[in-house]
């Protein structure tokens, strides 16, 4: 019975590194976010995971710089919090219409276990054909959540199975993969999609 | 698939309430509204079956349990998302339902958690759900599954 939890501290030593990284790019880009500071996902630049999408392809955090992202965590064996992102997210893309297709549309899962390359390929083809989902080796899932700041339990069931804790929010970078902000589990579609557009105009002032 | 006679706790369920019939009192006046279910992917992954439950009567009703000839273990199920946004599930304790209150099942909160499929959910079918009350009582509702996809009980 293994019991992870990641959280987003590492060693001081890391910490401090993070801090230092994370007060260059307030700088740089800004404050305006309303999380907390240290909660605060890393640029997709600074990431660092190796995983395969629904389609066996070798991914990572490189392979979503230079479109604009949403990503988000989950297991295909939720029945209530993940059907209802990967809906929402379905109606916001709907909503974007042409837009969507300049996104990138990532669902990482949190139970590799379960979620191999076919149950995501299977799982992924319900919802809206933009969304991609990502699984692979446990270490490189926990390097993933660990980037964007997020974290996962193993928690197990009365009948001998297992649930997941993860987190539910849903995580938008620009085209230069820097992190805009984040749509909460279940925000209504009228804040959502404005923060989805907010990533995909920032792509457009990264062109010029 | 009459597999809810073959149920131990069921069985348990229903002398107990049978013993209690007499004092029955409350639950006849529940009324369900708007249930609805997604579709699953095969029997292995559970389902979640939504609804409001509605207390017409003048004294509180408990729900305490769940059966379903769909599922061999049917649960009220808590879904919560903490200040850091991270999600949990875990079992519901009792719910009670005041006089002419309602108590929504509704995607993200509490649900009827659907474990131990016995046949695959599939879009444009329904099931019946029993809901069971500490009177004794229940009241069963046909849940129409939906679209893999749905957000409600009108998608
Ligand atoms: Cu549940």
């Amino acid at each position: 019975m293994r019991r992870r939890t990641i959280l987003g501290y590492g060693a001081a030593g890391a910490g401090a590194l993070v801090f230092a990284l994370f007060v260059g790019w307030w700088q740089v880009d800004g404050p305006g976010a309303p999380e907390p500071m240290g909660q605060r996902p890393l640029a997709l630049s600074a990431m660092d995971f190796s995983l395969t999408d629904h389609e066996g392809n070798e991914v990572g955090p490189e392979t979503l710089i230079g479109r604009p992202t949403m990503v988000f965590f989950g297991f295909t064996y939720c029945p209530d919090v993940c059907p209802t992102t990967l809906s929402d997210i379905s109606g916001w893309l709907d909503d974007l219409g042409d837009e969507a297709n300049e996104m990138s549309v990532v669902f990482i899962t949190v139970d590799p276990e379960r979620d191999t390359v076919d149950a995501m390929s299977e799982y992924a083809g319900y919802f809206h054909p933009a969304i991609r989902g990502w699984t692979g080796k446990d270490e490189e899932i926990a390097k993933a959540v660990r980037g964007f700041r997020g974290s996962f339990e193993r928690v197990p069931t009365e009948g001998g199975g297992y649930t997941m804790n993860h987190t539910a929010s849903v995580f938008l970078f620009d085209a230069a993969g820097r992190f805009v902000t984040m749509i909460d589990y279940h925000e209504p579609r009228e804040f959502a999609v404005p923060k989805i557009r907010r990533a995909l105009e920032e792509e457009t002032e990264g062109a010029t | 698939m009459r597999t809810f006679i073959t149920s131990g706790a069921l069985t348990a369920l229903l002398s107990w309430a049978g013993a209690l019939t007499p004092a029955l009192a409350g639950s006849e006046d529940v009324v369900v509204e708007g249930a609805w279910s997604r579709a699953s992917i095969g029997m292995n992954r559970p389902g979640a079956a939504y609804m409001t439950i509605r207390n017409t009567g003048d004294t509180p009703v408990i729900l305490i349990g769940l059966v379903t000839p769909l599922a061999m273990m049917p649960e009220i199920h808590e879904s919560k998302t903490d200040a850091d946004g991270v999600s949990s599930m875990a079992p519901a304790d009792e719910i009670t339902i005041a006089p002419g209150e309602s108590m929504s099942l509704e995607p993200g909160g509490l649900h009827a958690m659907l474990m131990l499929l016995q046949t695959t959910m599939t879009e444009g079918e329904s099931y019946p759900l029993t809901l069971l009350f500490d009177d004794g009582g229940e009241v069963t509702v046909e849940v129409p599954i939906l679209g893999i996809a749905a957000r409600g009980p009108n998608d």
